[in-house]
């Protein structure tokens, strides 16, 4: 349609501009609802509410020989090129290529990230991922995990014998350790000389403002309760985590403790702004190679917690069989002991130790790497929570993290 | 009326056509972008906050429901923090304003006459942006980290107590979120008051009014627009930041602010429709702030 003049009565212009104008409206107004209703639709997409379980991708490992893994990071051997030694090996024994990725810094941001793809059964973009106990505890619940078939890994006979059963998992059929570490305490020794020996000592008038503890509530928590006398694997309940909660509160509150961190907390150790903290095992052998000997680690003696980072195979992943093909691949003491060298965790295969010492015999001694009996009993496993448990749990200890 | 409109035929306004496809089709991307990417999160989310925990679901499972609670239960719980966003975003805003005046205004004005000078410090402004805004705050954090020669030297002076420290204390992190926030208020400063006409300020002293009272009466008013602008860069982020007040940044247990509440609701506890009903509150509380704010200064032009 050509343009063309309006006509000269002002009052007829004035009329045509009104209706002009109403017309606009009434279609903006259309367009408007239609714009929101499909934003409604999409919207209605995202998931929500509690769904059905996913089930299993069909395995496709013997025409697809990729792999994806997903895990922490300086958490595999890795010389100065950047490459990783035992999983090149791996790609050339099994012709299976490997694409490990460095994907998890923190078990609750993973889960955010892909926690919607599991729910569907998706695939989440790694075939195994290395998450710890209490994260893979979750994920076995809510039917995350594929069932391991143990007779693709032989080497399983090699696990510790204490790892065999642990609660979320009976008989290891879902998850299997990867790497595994204690929490402690740890001390600058050029300012706190004297050391320190239990939780208690944290607490003292001189460390005031100083002190450091973890945001991951199963070692902060954990640890407190052993302290106060509480089997933290054992049987317990409300009580005893409130009267730790308490003790957190009171010590956060006069300002005892300075901060509450994550990976983090490293930093702070190394600019001194706290000085004693408790802390991971293998991060203060990192710690001392990496900015001069002057941290000590030890396991409290009313005792230290034990964690483990366990494989597990997500739902949605079609090659299966390529992955357990890798834990078993692991799971063989030579290859478990290169891999403890360099991460200076704790490796959960038998004979990890012997084929250590044959590298290094001053490393099989380390009770950091291969702890011994006597260690290991001063060892406890925070307890598998039940969801509803996780969640008030975790509501206390964050609202210490959160303050008022 | 109809003679003199006689006159000017060849003038008439013209009828314009009454749709333009071509206008609506390239306006379409940007209706389909938001519309994918602005109203859908912003309905996904307000549908979020009102879900209710399923009866009998796991950790973090809710289904869509009507449950308005969760927002009189997420002010209950975190008023202070929604207090502590809003404070710590006003002292920053503030300080960052009286910081930047004068720069802006040494930049736009006085540096008029030497252009290398004044697009010098104008890439001076800029350039912490070359950096990432993590590291310059982790670079912060260890600079007053308690052994630091600021620290060490301050308590050698005695003008800090013995066992007094800066980070994880509310002046680390309103510390941080204004040198993070101080290019955010410069450059729209900087535009206003290099537009600045001196001859203004000329006449103002030629009527008797002493230095105070022409900058008061004067260039206040004219650099507003800039003002508003500014204030409005640093008070919406800084309110909603999450970073600097975090933990393993400069805050500590007592400084988290909204965004860190969110955070750990979304993350950690897995109450999404807390982390949603936070967000809105965040997101409504900033409108009406913001509104209030730009009509009592006139400048409803300006958004």
């Amino acid at each position: 349609m050509t343009s063309r003049p309006l006509p000269q009565d002002p009052v007829v212009r004035a009329l045509i501009a009104q209706a002009r104008q109403a017309q606009l409206t009434r279609r903006t107004l259309l367009a408007g609802g239609a714009a929101g209703a499909s934003a409604l639709a999409l919207a209605a997409c995202s998931t929500g509410g509690g769904q059905a379980r996913p089930t299993a991708a069909a395995d496709r490992s013997d025409s697809d020989k990729t792999l994806n893994w997903a895990n922490w990071a300086a958490y595999i051997d890795e010389d100065d090129a950047g490459n990783y030694p035992t999983l090149d090996r791996f790609e050339e024994e099994t012709g299976i290529s490997v694409n490990y990725e460095v994907a998890v810094d923190d078990n609750n941001t993973y889960y955010g990230k892909v926690k919607d793809q599991l729910a569907l059964g998706q695939d989440i973009g790694a075939d195994t991922v290395c998450l710890t106990d209490w994260m893979v505890s979750r994920w076995i619940r809510l039917g995350y995990t594929q069932e391991l078939d143990h007779d693709n890994i032989p080497n399983i006979a090699n696990l510790t014998p204490a790892l065999q059963n642990p609660d979320f998992d009976e008989g290891r059929k879902h998850s299997l350790p990867w790497q595994g570490g204690f929490a402690g305490i740890c001390w600058n020794t050029e300012k706190v000389p004297g050391g320190l020996r239990e939780v208690q000592d944290l607490w003292s008038a001189d460390l005031k403002g100083r002190v450091g503890v973890l945001s991951e509530m199963r070692d902060t928590m954990g640890l407190i309760m052993l302290q106060n006398g509480v089997d933290i694997s054992g049987d317990w309940g409300d009580a005893e985590f409130e009267a730790a909660i308490e003790t957190l509160d009171e010590q956060v509150a006069n300002g005892q403790i300075r901060n509450i961190k994550g990976n983090s907390y490293l930093e702070d150790l190394k600019s001194e702004d706290t000085l004693a903290a408790i802390c991971w095992s293998g991060d203060i052998t990192v710690l001392n190679a990496e900015a001069g000997d002057k941290w000590q680690f030890a396991i409290p003696d009313a005792g230290g917690t034990l964690w483990n980072d366990n494989f597990l195979i997500p739902v949605g992943s079609p090659r299966k069989t390529n992955a357990e093909t890798l834990i078993n691949y692991y799971y063989d003491p030579a290859v478990a002991a290169e891999v403890a060298a360099w991460v200076n965790y704790i490796t959960p295969v038998v004979g990890a130790q012997e084929a250590a010492a044959a590298i290094d015999p001053e490393l099989a001694e380390n009770q950091l790497i291969f702890p011994n009996e006597e260690t290991l009993s001063n060892a406890y496993i925070f307890r598998a929570l039940s969801g509803a448990e996780e969640q008030k749990y975790q509501a206390q200890f964050q609202q210490i993290l959160l303050g008022s | 009326m109809a003679f003199a409109a006689f006159a000017t035929t060849e003038a008439q306004p013209q009828a314009p056509r009454k749709r333009s496809r071509i206008a609506l089709l390239l306006l379409l991307p940007g209706i389909l972008y938001l519309v994918l990417f602005f109203l859908t999160p912003l309905i996904s989310l307000l549908l979020t906050s009102l879900q209710a925990p399923s009866e009998f679901g796991d950790i973090g499972m809710y289904d869509y429901a009507f449950n308005w609670q969760n927002y009189v239960d997420v002010v209950n719980a975190y008023w202070p923090h929604i207090l502590r966003s809003f404070g710590y975003a006003l002292a920053a805003t503030v300080l960052a304003l009286v910081i930047s005046y004068p720069i802006a205004y040494f930049i736009g004005v006085k540096a008029r006459r030497r252009p290398l000078l004044q697009s010098l410090l104008l890439v001076l402004v800029i350039a912490p942006f070359f950096i990432s805004f993590l590291l310059r705050t982790l670079a912060w954090k260890q600079i007053l980290s308690d052994e630091s020669i600021i620290i060490t030297s301050l308590k050698a002076l005695s003008l800090l107590a013995p066992d007094a420290y800066f980070t994880g204390t509310p002046f680390a992190v309103i510390f941080g979120l204004t040198y993070n926030f101080i290019p955010f208020m410069t450059l729209p400063l900087y535009t206003t008051l290099e537009r600045l006409d001196t001859r203004y300020l000329e006449a103002g002293s030629d009527l008797y009014a002493n230095p105070v009272t022409v900058f008061r009466k004067v260039t206040i008013p004219l650099s507003m627009p800039g003002i508003v602008a500014g204030t409005l860069l640093t008070f919406i982020p800084a309110a909603g930041d999450y970073v600097n007040a975090s933990r393993d940044f400069l805050g500590g247990p007592d400084t988290q602010m909204m965004g860190n509440v969110i955070e750990a609701n979304f993350l950690v506890l897995l109450n999404y429709p807390a982390a949603a009903a936070l967000s809105i509150i965040l997101m409504a509380a900033i409108l009406v702030l913001v509104g209030v704010y730009v009509k009592r200064s006139g400048t409803e032009d300006l958004l």
